[in-house]
């Protein structure tokens, strides 16, 4: 006999039971999705009206102030949403444990890598450097 | 990884084939068997039923195959008037009972017959529901007071007993939870559509005073947070309820009880 199955069936029903998180998660991916109507629209407009621009106006525009502050927080903005999906999807289907940390952290590395090189190019361009 | 192909002694082999002598309306019904005695796959065995001697619900079609046909067919029912969740199966694609899913509502063609998806099988139709009663128990499904008990009943107002609506009517047959992919994948911390529509039942409940722990022990990636607005529990309920929308309401809750 499985040692298992002398176990009964709400001990593994209630299992560790809650993590006491998860609104977060859930809330900063609304909130996220939200700010990036308003950017995502802001950033397609913005690019594709440097669609045929060469490569100094392109620099000028991104050094204007307010474009270079609507820059950063979409670049932080995408990341971030994108991490929080990947994780979903992460947890959802990777079930060997090893296997799901690791790509959990390494997902959240390169988004925060990811993040740190834009915001550094926008600030680079900006401030003139 | 989530497995997504059906392990080797799951996969469905061809069955046997009882035809119908001198029917005057034939309907073929296609059925999944399993028996876990003789070591064999699984099988689709082909029953042809005459209507004109048949009942209107699938129901009386699978009860007439184990009175008439082949006694080894293995079913749960009950009630059969939609009322105890015993029947519930995946006909014709969908979840739902069979004791009110009627034969003509069916596509044309053959009429197929499986147990609830991504559930252990105990016999031919009979999914192994203990995991989905036990995650029941874990939310603790009465009523939880701080209170003293009152002499007599207590008291709720009509208006406080209609968000009661939509969700007393649940008879747990599991229709929503196993069609659920989510519950498919993470079943085993999830706790699907059912047991949350349950939950909140008792978390809406004016009489409920435990609003705040049961909130607590709902708010957790899996057991709450799996549920990612696919939407199948609400299209496939055979009582016709909105489960994704009683989650939505916990989410709104956990949310409202803190800090933006």
């Amino acid at each position: 006999m499985n040692a298992k199955d002398l176990r009964h069936p709400i001990k593994r029903a209630r299992g560790l039971g809650s993590a006491q998180s998860g609104v977060g998660h859930w809330w900063i991916q609304r909130v996220t999705a939200t700010a990036l109507v308003a950017l995502g629209l802001w950033f397609l407009v913005t690019v594709l009206r440097l669609a045929h621009a060469d490569y100094t106006t392109a620099h000028a525009v991104v050094a204007r102030p307010w474009n270079a502050v609507l820059l950063i927080a979409f670049v932080i903005a995408m990341f971030w949403h994108a991490v929080l999906g990947l994780q979903v999807v992460i947890e959802d289907y990777v079930h060997t444990r090893w296997k799901e940390v690791s790509l959990l952290v390494l997902v959240k590395f390169l988004a925060v890598l990811g993040a740190l090189a834009s915001v550094l190019a926008v600030l680079r361009i900006a401030l003139g450097a | 990884m989530a497995e997504f192909t059906l392990p080797k002694n799951s996969k469905i082999q061809p069955g046997k084939h009882f035809p119908a002598q001198g029917a005057k309306k034939p309907r073929t019904f296609r059925i999944y068997r399993w028996s876990p005695d003789d070591g064999q796959n699984p099988r689709i065995d082909t029953y042809e039923v005459d209507l004109a001697a048949c009942g209107p619900m699938v129901l009386d079609a699978l009860l007439k195959i184990k009175n008439e046909i082949d006694p080894t067919l293995t079913l749960r029912r009950s009630c059969r008037e939609g009322i105890c969740g015993s029947c519930a199966m995946n006909i014709d694609g969908t979840n739902t009972l069979a004791c009110t899913r009627a034969i003509e509502e069916c596509a044309s063609g053959d009429v197929k017959i499986y147990p609830l998806p991504h559930m252990p099988v105990v016999k031919d139709l009979v999914p192994d529901l203990t995991h989905f009663y036990a995650q029941f128990a874990s939310i603790k499904p009465w009523l939880r007071t701080q209170s003293p008990a009152p002499d007599r009943e207590r008291l709720q107002s009509p208006e406080d007993r209609k968000h009661l609506d939509g969700l007393y009517e649940c008879i747990l047959c599991a229709c929503c939870s196993t069609s659920c992919p989510s519950y498919w994948w993470n079943g085993d911390k999830y706790l699907g559509p059912a047991i949350l529509l349950q939950a909140y039942r008792w978390i809406v409940d004016s009489r409920d005073e435990d609003t705040g722990a049961r909130l607590d022990d709902l708010e957790d990636p899996f057991k709450l947070y799996r549920c990612h607005t696919i939407m199948n529990c609400a299209r496939t309920c055979p009582k016709g309820l909105n489960p994704a929308k009683a989650i939505a309401e916990i989410k709104k809750l956990i949310v409202q009880r803190r800090a933006a």
